[in-house]
């Protein structure tokens, strides 16, 4: 596989650092070497949280992402932030409910989901962040992309490994979530 | 082989303690160590063991030394300012010559600095790290896996010199998550402690764990002894990763997480055809002296890359003897420098 | 020929280095004949602190461990910690226990640690040669309150029974002194008793002992013990100011 390096960015209370967790748990159970790493701080509680997510064949050097090949930016703050830093050719994976904002560069492939509207309509609400890790497995992740590593099967167990067995209801609609992000 | 695991390094250096038998866990809460003492909270009561929030860093350095002076594997956490207010205990518990786990997941400093990832207590580690004539060891690991593994090697190292050690992380290690395989528990047999305090059931004379000593020459000879079994550990005990350094020109020094930085920009270094290596410190003292000396004789250059403005790169260059130059590179106050900025070092250099 | 009186066995037969009239013998032996009658000299271990009792770590002839400066009780929490089984004492001073570690004592008993505190109150630093301490009192010439403790700058004494009698932790606090006979059977009462509670799980015990020191008093012997009376008694009244009786700590 190509290496993935990827920037999960929004508000605390997103869920960013978790899309990070599942993303990063897939690595794991494909066999990749992988690192997960958080912001952490007061930001973490109101304020801009992120993570950076590196799945790779090979020992992960700085687990800090500074030149991402995919950006999945959950506000308009994380955008601005991260998008000039984005590799050429890199994919980006925005929000649109939350973000009213074009992307100017023309070097990206650009996905504009209206996340947190379709959570809501779906009686999904706070699951946005997973609608958008569907898109970006079916888009990086899994299949015939250069970065892919994993399978939705991998996926699902990955899931189930960042979500307790006590909350057994809410790994089916991080199920429907992710289903419903990858067919957009 | 046992699973892998996805784990934060905070938690990962607990867990890890507790496989390695410790028991008693004393700590005062700071970013970025705390999923630590909250590791602990959860785990301690689960396995018998004391996990006891101190009222200050200095009370929970004193407990370790308390327990420790009861023969039990002890430690306590901290991040930076923290581990200033444990000067005192460690001090104290070199001059006792007691075994115990000191963990400084450090952040920006002076002062309060920062919360974010830092190495500017490399100094304080391996120099300075309370009053007196006296080392403890220091590891420092750069992967969760291997923050895992030097645990339980600090405590066995301790137990072997009975003196203290100090896992020497970051808000960056301490932060993030990897794969991690974790040691079986109970794989070691406890380590006998004849000299602890314990009472002494009638059958001895009594056991003192003490460090005044008022007569001068009793003291010196006692730190002679030190001295001595410091000799030992400097010559059987130094461990450093060497990384494509057989046929380098230049090689960057690098430990923790700059040893990360460093290997993404020899990586790169070397996919452009630059003869670059690493050399990654394992322990920080015993500083990995002999394999730099011997690196010094058929490399050009070397390169310290460092979260401080400049503190290893000293022990770098009395390691070579002066025989080559060493030049340094370092982002302070929380920056983590990025493989692009040391690989424009390493470029400058090869072209001097 | 019956033996009356000797020597407890859990003191060492190292000599005493205190001055003479110094009272912190006779509390050293008052210790050591409650571990001799509780016969638990085997299974306790001391806690020595920074002052004139450093070296009590000599003395003592059960395991020893000497702490830094304020954080005997620190120390101790970890041994109790490490050895629940065993008994766990603390000897300390008015410096060490009331000024730097403050903390360290008002925490030990607010967890209600269950070990045993002794407290020697002399209202001086003696092993520093005689600066002013946390319970000098309000006046008192000390070589670092050359014109009398002024409260207005230096401040008040502090009371440790009557501070950690508040606290929920605290199982028994009394303050005692040694200035006669009839009052040092008194002392050996109380230590006796503060051992006991811990054996009881009782959790935190502590005897404040009112003490004399002659030599930075600038005083005789004798007219140490007189002072002792007539200024100390009156700041820090004796008596026991808390006893949790029947109470057992988990």
């Amino acid at each position: 596989m190509k290496d993935l390096n990827i920037v999960f960015a929004g508000f605390g209370g997103q869920g960013v650092l978790f899309a990070g967790k599942v993303t990063a748990y897939a690595g794991l159970l494909a066999g990749k070497e992988l690192s997960w790493l958080p912001s952490y701080g007061p930001e973490m509680r109101g304020g801009t949280a992120n993570c950076s997510v590196c799945i790779s064949d090979e020992p992960i050097g700085s687990p800090l992402v500074t030149a991402p090949n995919v950006l999945v930016a959950m506000n308009l703050p994380s955008l601005d932030k991260f998008i000039s830093a984005v590799e050429p050719g890199g994919l980006v994976l925005i929000d649109s409910t939350l973000i009213d904002k074009q992307v100017d560069r023309t070097d990206l492939s650009v996905f504009e989901l209206p996340a947190t509207a379709l959570a809501e309509e779906q009686g999904l609400r706070g699951l946005s962040n997973m609608i958008l890790v569907g898109k970006l497995f079916q888009q990086a992740c899994i299949g015939s992309a250069p970065t892919a590593f994993c399978t939705e099967e991998i996926l699902d167990q990955a899931m189930q490994k960042c979500i307790p067995a006590r909350r057994a209801a809410m790994l089916d609609l991080n199920r429907k979530a992710v289903s419903l992000g990858a067919h957009l | 082989m046992a699973e892998k695991v996805l784990m934060k390094g905070n938690e990962a250096l607990a867990e890890a303690a507790i496989r390695a038998g410790c028991h008693h866990f004393f700590g005062y809460p700071i970013t970025p160590q705390t999923e630590l003492a909250a590791y602990m909270a959860k785990r301690m009561p689960q396995v018998g063991g004391t996990y006891l929030q101190a009222e200050s860093e200095l009370a929970a350095v004193n407990m370790v030394l308390g327990a420790a002076s009861a023969g039990v594997r002890a430690m306590t956490s901290s991040s930076s300012p923290g581990v200033s207010l444990k000067g005192e205990g460690i001090s104290y518990m070199a001059g006792s010559d007691l075994p115990a786990l000191i963990i400084n997941v450090q952040r920006g400093g002076p002062g309060l600095g920062g919360i974010q990832p830092s190495q500017a207590d490399y100094w304080q580690a391996t120099k300075a790290g309370g009053h007196g004539d006296f080392q403890v060891l220091v590891f420092a690991p750069s992967t969760v896996q291997e923050m895992v593994d030097l645990v339980s090697d600090a405590f066995d190292t301790a137990d072997k010199y009975r003196m203290p050690a100090m896992i020497l992380a970051d808000g960056m290690l301490g932060q993030m998550m990897e794969p991690v395989v974790l040691p079986e528990v109970g794989e070691k047999r406890p380590v006998e402690k004849p000299w602890a305090a314990n009472g002494h059931q009638d059958r001895r004379f009594h056991n003192v764990i003490n460090s005044l000593y008022l007569t001068p020459e009793k003291l010196e000879d006692l730190v002679l002894a030190r001295y001595e079994r410091y000799k030992v550990i400097e010559a059987t005990e130094q461990r450093a990763e060497e990384y494509l350094t057989e046929d380098a020109e230049l090689v960057v020094v690098a430990y923790g997480a700059s040893a990360r930085v460093a290997r993404s920009a020899v990586n790169k270094a070397r996919e452009q055809g630059k003869k670059v290596g690493l050399i990654r410190p394992i322990t920080l003292w015993p500083f990995p002296k002999d394999t730099l000396k011997a690196a010094a004789a058929h490399v050009r250059k070397m390169l310290t890359v460092e979260m401080s403005m400049g503190q290893m790169v000293d022990d770098v260059r009395l390691a070579v003897e002066c025989a080559i130059p060493v030049e340094f590179f370092g982002r302070t106050g929380g920056i983590i420098p990025t493989p692009a900025e040391v690989l424009g070092q390493i470029d400058r250099m090869l072209t001097e | 020929m019956a033996i009356v009186f000797q020597k407890p066995h859990a003191l060492t037969d190292a000599p005493l280095h205190y001055c003479p009239g110094c009272t912190h013998g006779i509390v050293h032996r008052l210790v050591a004949q409650a571990l001799d009658e509780l016969g638990i000299e085997g299974r306790t271990v001391g806690v020595a602190s920074v002052g004139c009792s450093v070296m009590s770590y000599d003395y003592f002839a059960c395991d020893m461990v000497e702490a830094p400066h304020g954080r005997a009780q620190a120390v101790a929490t970890g041994l109790k910690r490490a050895l629940p089984d065993r008994v766990i004492f603390t000897y300390q001073g008015d410096g060490d226990l009331a000024a730097i570690g403050t903390a360290e004592t008002v925490h030990a008993a607010t967890r209600g640690e269950n070990i045993t505190v002794i407290f020697i109150n002399n209202a001086i630093y003696g092993m520093t040669g005689g600066q002013m301490a946390p319970t000098s009192l309000p006046g008192q010439v000390t070589q670092t309150t050359p014109y009398g403790r002024d409260t207005n700058t230096a401040g008040y004494p502090v009371r440790v029974c009557e501070l950690l009698s508040t606290l929920d932790g605290v199982a028994f606090a009394q303050r005692v002194t040694v200035d006669s006979v009839k009052n040092v059977n008194i002392v050996c009462q109380a230590i006796k008793k503060a051992f006991q509670n811990q054996l009881d799980g009782k959790g935190y015990s502590i005897v404040e002992v009112l003490s004399t020191c002659p030599t930075n008093w600038g005083l005789s012997p004798v007219e140490a013990l007189d002072w002792l009376r007539d200024n100390m008694l009156p700041y820090y009244p004796l008596g026991v100011y808390k006893d949790v009786e029947g109470g057992v700590k988990k």
